[in-house]
């Protein structure tokens, strides 16, 4: 089935995201949105690893093998944002990144 | 080490005593402060005299030339293998001399002052800084080498600068203070380049070397010139600068005057016995080599001194302070001293200008402290220093009058007194070189009679002012001291200098020339009575005089201007036209380019202090844009 759908495709696909989740991180307040706004950034770089090993070197699974790397460290990424995030929030009483300019308290 | 090396404590015990009432000024209550430092130096002074004997007098082999004997000596500094510059003591006549003259008068002050200054407030710090003098004092006359010297010579111009200050409260008095201090400062940068040069043709500092006539300064008297004159004649010249500017020689003499608003003690033992002829002692110390090395600097100390002698004893005559008139007095004696070293020449009979020099010191030191202390004790009965105030007070201060009469006579040459003797020997020796010095000192030896005899009939004779009570004398404590002084004025005279301080050490006879001493001792004896005629009681004469050489009259009151001229040439000339655009360059060049650095800093700081705003999604936005620039720049141009 993927061998229907031309290179290009995937790609504007993942561009889109790339930049939607760019767009994101620039502009949301939240912190929780901005981490999503990585999520996107992320899952596009995975889309570009999986789509260009299939398209250009069908016999190796390189590009899957990073992807599933990518996927591990976005999780713990993740993990450790939230903790962050959790800290962030019972220090100021809001996760908005406008608050958090400066080095201390 | 050697026999006499317990002379170290001479200087030290005064300095023990200086940190110890200073630091517990607070603690010592009442007069202990005063007697720990009276205590204190009367051991010096014992220690002085037992020196004294066994130098001149036990140690000595009849006969034999005094050696100068070094007690005890360190290296202070060790710059280089050739350059070091060692601290220590040295025994020679005019050493052992000086500390007899230094640790008497001194002591003497600090009996009196126990009466003189009781009650004042700081009277411990008084002490502290009398002992702090002491030290430097007997520190300088002691000292092995230049450099030593230079050392505490600038300790005891600090010592004088605090005790000028005494009364720091009182604006004439450290105005006074900074006057003295910045005008010897200013005089011993000339002795800190005369040092340099002198240890930089000989090659050493110290003065055993030095005064050697087959030594290394005095062979280099033929060396390199510089204006026709031997570097070493320049050398000796710059240190007399030194020496003229502690000894108030003319034209450095405008702080002596203003030092007198020190405590009457001070002016006693600092600006009368032993401070301002530091001078007289510098000269006398290096003497050899100024007699053989370098005549020309020699003449230039005669000529000042017989200058300032006749121009402070022309001033002295019609200034009405009491301690001013006796401050000019001091000048001109100085003067008389610089003069007989200036006109002496070296060894044998030739240096009898050397011994009549020291001589005169000596006998100066003892009628001067004792006028000084005499004036004290009259304004201490009146409280002012005004002579116009003053009258009538022989019945009131008996002992006071009868010793401030001894040390008038002496002052004004009249035999048996001892200035009679020194005096003497000094225009015996003046005659005998220059008809011109001589002149000048005969003149100024009738002017002094004249100016002392009219402060002592305006103190004594005349009718009573209107006191604030009635005037008493002054307690014993104060009297003894006058009394003491008064028998050294009277019988040091006899001492057989020319057998004790000599050019060479080695003794020779010396005789009262009468066709000398007869005439010297007439022009004493006019000089007293015309101030008699004038002065005894009060009568019209004196205004009649002033009326008739009223321009004479007005210079010399005023001091001949030298103080205007010198605020002329500091404010007018050198505040103007130098200081004033030296100060316009560093505030506006030096200052300028450093604030201007400092302002551009701060002007870009602030200015790219934005970057650094803390919001993440900005370093982002920047981060982002910057990538997509280089992609650009990667894809599309390169």
């Amino acid at each position: 089935m993927i061998d229907n759908i031309p290179l290009n495709s995937f790609l504007v696909i993942s561009t889109l995201m790339f930049f939607i989740g760019i767009y994101g991180f620039l502009t949301r307040r939240n912190l929780i949105t901005m981490l999503m706004s990585i999520e996107l950034i992320l899952n596009s770089v995975n889309i570009n690893f999986v789509v260009f090993n299939k398209f250009l070197y069908p016999n190796l699974l390189h590009g899957h093998f990073f992807s599933l790397i990518v996927i591990a460290v976005a999780a713990s990424e993740a993990a450790v944002a939230i903790a962050i995030i959790i800290n962030i929030y019972r220090n100021f009483k809001s996760i908005d990144v406008e608050n958090l300019d400066q080095m201390k308290l | 080490m050697n026999s006499y090396a317990y002379t170290l404590l001479i200087p030290l015990i005064p300095f023990f005593v200086f940190l110890f009432v200073g630091m517990a000024e607070d603690k010592l209550k009442g007069k202990l402060g005063g007697l720990i430092g009276t205590v204190g130096l009367g051991i010096a002074t014992f220690l002085s005299y037992y020196t004294a004997f066994k130098y001149f007098i036990t140690d000595h082999v009849h006969g034999t030339a005094y050696t100068s004997v070094k007690a005890f000596e360190i290296t202070w500094l060790h710059l280089t293998e050739k350059l070091t510059i060692n601290l220590g003591i040295l025994i020679d006549p005019i050493s052992v001399m000086m500390l007899i003259v230094v640790s008497t008068v001194s002591f003497m002050v600090h009996i009196y002052s126990l009466g003189y200054m009781e009650g004042e407030r700081g009277f411990a710090r008084f002490y502290s800084f009398l002992s702090l003098f002491s030290f430097s004092m007997l520190g300088l006359v002691l000292a092995t080498n230049l450099f030593q010297m230079y050392i505490f010579w600038e300790l005891v111009g600090v010592s004088s600068f605090l005790l000028i200050g005494y009364y720091y409260e009182k604006p004439s008095a450290f105005s006074a203070a900074k006057k003295a201090f910045i005008v010897t400062r200013f005089a011993d940068l000339g002795f800190l380049i005369g040092i340099l040069i002198l240890s930089f043709t000989t090659g050493t500092f110290d003065f055993q070397t030095l005064v050697d006539p087959n030594g290394p300064a005095i062979s280099s008297a033929g060396g390199a010139a510089f204006m026709g004159l031997s570097l070493l004649t320049w050398a000796l010249i710059l240190i007399f600068v030194g020496g003229a500017g502690k000894s108030a020689m003319f034209p450095l003499h405008i702080w002596l005057p203003d030092a007198m608003e020190g405590p009457t003690p001070v002016s006693a033992l600092i600006h009368a016995a032993t401070m301002v002829v530091a001078g007289v002692y510098l000269v006398a110390r290096l003497f050899p080599v100024y007699a053989l090395g370098g005549p020309v600097a020699l003449e230039v100390v005669a000529w000042v001194g017989a200058f300032t002698s006749l121009f402070a004893a022309v001033i002295a005559l019609t200034q009405t302070d009491i301690k001013r008139v006796l401050a000019f007095s001091t000048m001109s004696q100085i003067g008389y001293m610089m003069l007989s070293l200036g006109v002496s020449g070296y060894g044998g009979e030739e240096g009898l200008g050397f011994m009549a020099s020291n001589f005169h010191l000596f006998t100066h030191a003892m009628f001067k402290a004792l006028l000084f202390l005499g004036a004290g004790a009259v304004i201490h009965a009146v409280h002012s220093n005004d002579m116009s105030e003053m009258g009538g007070l022989r019945k009131y201060l008996p002992i006071t009058h009868m010793t401030f009469l001894i040390a008038c006579l002496t002052i004004a040459g009249i035999p048996p007194f001892s200035g009679f003797f020194s005096k003497d020997e000094i225009l015996v020796a003046a005659f005998h070189s220059n008809k011109i010095l001589f002149g000048i000192e005969y003149l100024v030896a009738g002017l002094t009679a004249f100016y002392m005899f009219r402060l002592y009939y305006s103190i004594f004779w005349g009718h009573d002012r209107h006191y604030h009570h009635t005037p008493h004398e002054a307690p014993l404590v104060m009297t003894i001291p006058l009394m003491i002084l008064a028998f050294g004025s009277i019988f040091s005279g006899l001492l057989p200098f020319h057998h004790l301080v000599t050019s060479d050490g080695l003794g020779f006879d010396s005789h009262i020339d009468w066709m000398i001493a007869a005439p010297s001792i007439l022009i004493g004896v006019v000089g007293i009575a015309v101030a008699t005629l004038m002065y005894k009681t009060e009568n019209s004469r004196p205004a009649a005089v002033a009326k008739t050489f009223s321009h004479l009259y007005r210079w010399s009151y005023r001091k001949f201007y030298i103080d205007e001229v010198y605020l002329f040439v500091t404010k007018k000339i050198i505040f103007n036209y130098i200081s004033r655009p030296v100060a316009w360059f560093d505030r506006h060049i030096v200052d300028g380019t450093m604030n201007g650095i400092a302002n551009l800093v701060v002007f870009c700081s602030f200015n790219i202090k934005g970057l650094q705003s803390g919001r993440v999604q900005q370093y982002g936005f920047v981060f982002v844009s910057g990538v997509v620039a280089l992609v650009l720049i990667f894809v599309y141009l390169l």
